[in-house]
């Protein structure tokens, strides 16, 4: 897609989101150091910055396209790609693997039929590794949303996404779609 | 919401003074303004705006010899004093951030004082701010502290209700901002200048020093970044006195430390004790020895970026002197604890990923280096290790773990466990190359024992 044409499909931030970024350009000497405050804040209402979101940013802080894009994909929490309802930040580091994160990453993949960087197929949820998480001494630990889960094993992830429809990794098409079916008549 | 973090804590010891967690019971519920202020807290901030000048504030925390809790251990006083005061300061704001990054794997302390005793962090903050003439301060916090974030922004509120943020605090013509900047996550952004470029809205690679931050840091103004721990201390030695903050601690440090334990041990947790309290009492007596079966391989004491220590090492202090004499560093002071089912090879390869892939690619040893190093360890405990493979890891050590050779202490970080495991746990990494597989190897199950 050209520049041109990404201007053309630009979706205009709302005027919550206005609100919301001015209040964080008021204590900012340049309008480019609300680039990660206006990122988060668009998130949070569209769920991910897709090209037209980074645009219209991108042209509200006076920054290049290409400069916000540099801020956009350094960062873990900032999704340059549509994610579930819920993003799963499971912890893979030190502390998480000596006990035994990566046998609970291997339940979570069988129970969602995901790997890292996917999503479920009725969309719920993204399973994204995050470094150390800080609660080590609850180890292994995870966050669904916004809640933290700790001590885990098979029996705790079984409960946690127990409105889950089990998939297989070969989900194919047909069984995708009657997943996102019983979620939606369960919700 | 599940967020214990001190539940498995020993039996509270009366004759050890609790500082730092004296309102964090164990049901961990936060404290509010009214609980904060009965408790003593703001009694501080009352003391300074009624009398006391930065001047006097500096000369108290320099006498108190308190040394920075986020891991390097600079004494946080001459930290300070470098901040240019008065009219040697050109007209403009000044900042103290609040490093509340807390990223360093097997770190969980930070956490625990901000969502339990939000109100602690904020008066140290001001005291801090006060005393290098800040206008401005940040909390920077990760974005997946949640509920710290909450707690925070609530404790934020009711201090600019009550008069102690805002302008002219307690009528005496100081004025301080505060606000709390959720981060979007990178491990770097824990590099005090890597930080300041985040809260400027860029990428957070770590600028040249110098200049340093206390001549030229956010927005090219004076600024202190100081960690969570570190700041929490500062009522307490305002209102206490530096003589009182010398005495809780056990050698030649001062104060108290938030020590933890994480792995195989029977009760993992976080415990306030004081500074310089032998590693073989925080494990066994804390963190109840190690868990049923399992027998004590090396441990981390501070931390994924500090050195491997070993059994020999049990009876030193966890100081930053003594840990430092032994190859070490204290860090953050949360241990994390190898035991002897647990693959050696194994645990540096998880640290060296995560730091291959938390480096923000800037420089080349860095950003080459570690991927390097990662894919000979892979080798290594995949079975397909050569034995010249542990002359290169040496190599890598030696070149990538040169202060000097990156641009900034990621990389030398990440080092460190590599090397102190190739000291401690040469005959494992020549096993590994002699069986052609990882002699630990286990099933891919749930290691959790029922201890805990």
């Amino acid at each position: 897609m050209s520049e041109q044409q990404l201007i053309q499909s630009d979706i205009a931030l709302s005027a919550e989101e206005i609100q919301q970024i001015d209040a964080e350009l008021a204590h900012m000497p340049q309008k480019s150091g609300a680039a990660i405050d206006a990122l988060k804040i668009v998130q949070r209402q569209r769920g991910w910055i897709s090209d037209e979101s980074l645009m219209a940013i991108a042209r509200y802080l006076d920054m290049s396209p290409e400069a916000l894009e540099g801020v956009a994909t350094f960062y873990n929490l900032i999704y340059r790609q549509p994610v579930g309802n819920k993003v799963v930040l499971f912890c893979d580091s030190v502390s998480c693997w000596i006990c035994g994160c990566d046998g609970v990453k291997q339940k979570i993949s069988e129970k969602l039929g995901v790997d890292y960087g996917e999503t479920t197929a009725d969309n719920q949820y993204t399973l994204i590794p995050v470094p150390c998480l800080g609660a080590c001494d609850k180890a292994p630990v995870m966050m669904v949303g916004d809640d933290l889960h700790t001590n885990l094993n098979n029996e705790k992830i079984d409960q946690i996404f127990s409105g889950q429809v089990s998939t297989t990794a070969s989900t194919t098409e047909s069984t995708a779609e009657s997943t996102t079916t019983s979620e939606e008549e369960g919700s | 919401m599940n967020n214990s973090l001190i539940e498995n804590s020993t039996t509270e010891n009366p004759l050890i003074e609790k500082v730092l967690t004296r309102n964090i019971g164990p049901d961990l519920k936060p404290t509010d303004m009214t609980a904060y202020e009965a408790n003593g807290g703001y009694r501080a901030l009352h003391k300074v705006m009624s009398g006391m000048s930065s001047e006097d504030c500096l000369e108290v925390i320099k006498a108190s010899n308190l040394r920075g809790r986020g891991g390097a251990g600079f004494p946080t006083g001459m930290k300070w004093s470098f901040v240019p005061m008065g009219d040697k300061c050109s007209p403009g704001h000044k900042y103290l951030v609040c490093n509340a990054d807390e990223m360093e794997p097997g770190t969980f302390k930070d956490r625990l004082l901000m969502e339990c005793d939000p109100h602690q962090l904020i008066e140290g903050m001001i005291l801090a701010a006060y005393t290098i003439e800040a206008d401005r301060s940040y909390i920077f916090i990760r974005g997946e502290y949640v509920v710290a974030i909450e707690r925070l922004e609530q404790a934020l509120a009711d201090c600019y209700k009550k008069g102690y943020l805002g302008e002219n605090i307690l009528g005496s013509g100081y004025d301080l901002e505060m606000h709390v900047h959720t981060s979007a996550g990178r491990y770097i952004c824990g590099e005090e200048t890597a930080l300041i470029n985040a809260l400027e809205g860029k990428r957070a690679n770590p600028r040249a020093k110098p200049p340093f931050p206390q001549v030229s840091g956010l927005w090219g103004r004076p600024t202190i970044v100081n960690n969570v721990e570190t700041l929490c201390n500062i009522s307490h030695i305002i209102d206490k006195g530096p003589e009182w903050f010398q005495s809780l601690g056990l050698g030649e440090d001062a104060g108290t430390k938030l020590y933890g334990a994480s792995g195989h041990v029977k009760t993992p947790g976080c415990w306030e004790l004081p500074i310089g309290t032998p590693v073989r009492e925080i494990l066994e007596k804390h963190a109840g020895g190690m868990a049923d079966g399992r027998k004590l391989k090396g441990f981390l004491p501070g931390g994924g970026s500090t050195d491997f220590l070993v059994e020999e090492h049990l009876d030193l202090p966890m100081d930053y002197g003594s840990i430092g004499a032994a190859g070490s560093r204290m860090g953050t002071g949360t241990m994390i604890i190898l035991d002897n089912q647990t693959c050696p090879i194994g645990m540096v390869l998880n640290l060296i990923r995560f730091f291959a892939h938390e480096s923000c690619g800037f420089c080349t040893p860095c950003r080459e280096g570690l991927p390097w190093t990662r894919q000979v360890l892979e080798d290594i405990e995949a079975g397909h290790g050569r034995k010249e493979d542990l002359d290169t890891l040496l190599r890598q050590v030696k070149y990538i773990g040169a202060i000097g050779n990156t641009h900034c202490a990621l990389a030398p970080g990440a080092m460190e466990p590599l090397q102190s495991a190739l000291k401690y746990f040469q005959s494992d990494f020549e096993a590994h190359v002699e069986q052609g597989c990882c002699p630990y190897s286990r099933p891919l199950e749930n290691q959790r024992g029922e201890s805990t």
